[in-house]
């Protein structure tokens, strides 16, 4: 069954965020339903749409799928943009893995309690500097190529930049230690398909806000 | 770079756990070098042998392997583990990303609070019987295959077993209203490979013990 993939989350970037960039990257075009209400969602279950009743949820290729990691390795796979072999693989996956453990912090952040806020933002920012951005300013100094795996774009460097732009909206001086990571946002945001994907009215959703929170618990919570 | 993987982790389960499994499943033998002081992981710290400071890291073929979804890819990859193409491969993803939530669950119990742990076990019995188990037994039923995905062991038959001896640990009939995962069950374990691994006297783990935890706790300085 051929036709655009259809996404099918709220109206933010959450979980399926990432899967608009690789989407995008992949200069694959994509339909999305907005969920809104608690009906529609559990209307979803009733179906047999979400085999664990979660949310992301893609059809593509006949396929109902859910699980976000499962959906990006899929079109990673389909698209060439997981590497030629096992073992560009491995590495992607590692880069993969620990950027995602930095964005979760920050797709978490909006719902976490008032009180927590400032420290889960200073841990945003200790990870980012310490932790991540470190490895893939030595990953890219030491093979002194454009992209992060194999001398060619991958889903590595397309959740990097996604990651870069995230936490860059917490903190606009972030990459002031990493000239790399700066040479890296440049190329990857000068790219045909990653520009137009950062321009006004393309898919990308903009940084959650209050409205989008109580939308979120609004749909899953009883 | 041949020879045996070498494991590098606590002497107990955590997030090692399933990749002890996989690589039993796979018929490969493994090392293991144990951190028991907060010294030892410093080392590794320093000697960059940790890209994101975290463990579990596998030494494999010449590479130093962290984060767990990394080295459980390339492990099911590199011994025909992960399906005969792309969309065996979305399956089972799909199908590992719903018994690694569920075991998630089941690695954080043992750190936490004793005030919010018998809750937290009906949360978990709640979710393996509400939700995950009965997506795996109408996966069995629909297709009436011994394996999940495509006629053949994977990776995703690997996981859930592992899954449902967990949860069973917990709760030992747990399986009750489930006789596809029954059957299953016994089908997965008189597998050699896997046999020999839930005897005594294999590199398999027990449950996590306060010693464990306070181990974890020192190392980590958590």
């Amino acid at each position: 069954m051929s036709g655009k993939p259809k996404l099918i989350y709220f109206n933010g970037r959450g979980r399926m965020e990432p899967i608009r960039w690789l989407l995008a990257a992949a200069g694959v075009e994509f339909e999305e339903t907005f969920l809104d209400t608690r009906e529609q969602y559990l209307k979803l279950i009733k179906d047999g749409s979400l085999m664990f009743h979660q949310l992301p949820l893609v059809e593509i290729d006949g396929m109902k799928m859910v699980q976000t990691r499962a959906i990006l390795s899929y079109i990673a796979g389909k698209y060439n943009l997981y590497g030629k072999d096992l073992k560009e693989r491995a590495f992607i996956d590692m880069y993969v893995e620990g950027i995602t453990d930095l964005t979760n912090m920050i797709m978490m952040f909006p719902f976490s309690p008032p009180e927590a806020k400032e420290k889960n933002l200073a841990l945003i920012m200790e990870r980012a500097t310490h932790r991540y951005f470190p490895v893939f300013e030595k990953a890219l100094k030491q093979h002194g190529q454009d992209f992060l795996v194999g001398n060619k774009l991958s889903w590595a460097d397309v959740q990097l930049i996604e990651a870069i732009l995230a936490v860059e909206e917490k903190f606009p001086a972030v990459l002031s230690g990493f000239p790399q990571l700066q040479a890296f946002k440049t190329r990857m945001s000068n790219m045909p398909v990653i520009k137009k994907f950062l321009q006004p009215s393309s898919p990308r959703k903009p940084p959650p806000d209050d409205r989008y929170v109580a939308t979120v618990l609004k749909v899953l919570t009883e | 770079m041949a020879g045996k993987p070498k494991l590098y982790y606590f002497d107990g389960r955590g997030k090692m756990e399933s990749i002890r499994w996989l690589l039993s499943a796979a018929g490969v033998e493994f090392e293991e070098q144990f951190l028991t002081t907060r010294e030892q992981y410093e080392k590794l710290l320093q000697d960059g042998s940790l890209m994101f400071q975290q463990v579990p890291m596998v030494e494999i073929d010449g590479m130093k392997m962290v984060q767990t979804r990394a080295i459980l890819n390339y492990i099911a990859a590199k011994h025909n583990l992960y399906g005969k193409d792309l969309k065996e491969r979305a399956l089972i993803d799909m199908y590992v990303g719903g018994t690694d939530d569920l075991m998630t669950f089941i690695i954080k119990f043992p750190f936490l609070p004793a005030e919010d742990k018998e809750k937290e076990l009906a949360h978990i019995i709640q979710k393996a019987t509400g939700r995950y188990f009965p997506a795996y037994e109408k996966v069995l039923k629909d297709h009436g295959q011994d394996f999940l995905v495509g006629n053949c062991l994977s990776w995703a038959d690997v996981h859930l077993l592992e899954a449902i001896l967990m949860v069973e640990e917990k709760k030992s009939d747990v399986l009750s209203a489930f006789p596809r995962l029954q059957a299953f069950k016994a089908n997965i374990s008189s597998i050699p490979a896997i046999k020999k691994f839930v005897e005594p006297g294999s590199q398999r783990k027990p449950v996590p013990d306060d010693k464990y935890v306070e181990t974890v706790r020192k190392v980590l300085r958590l």
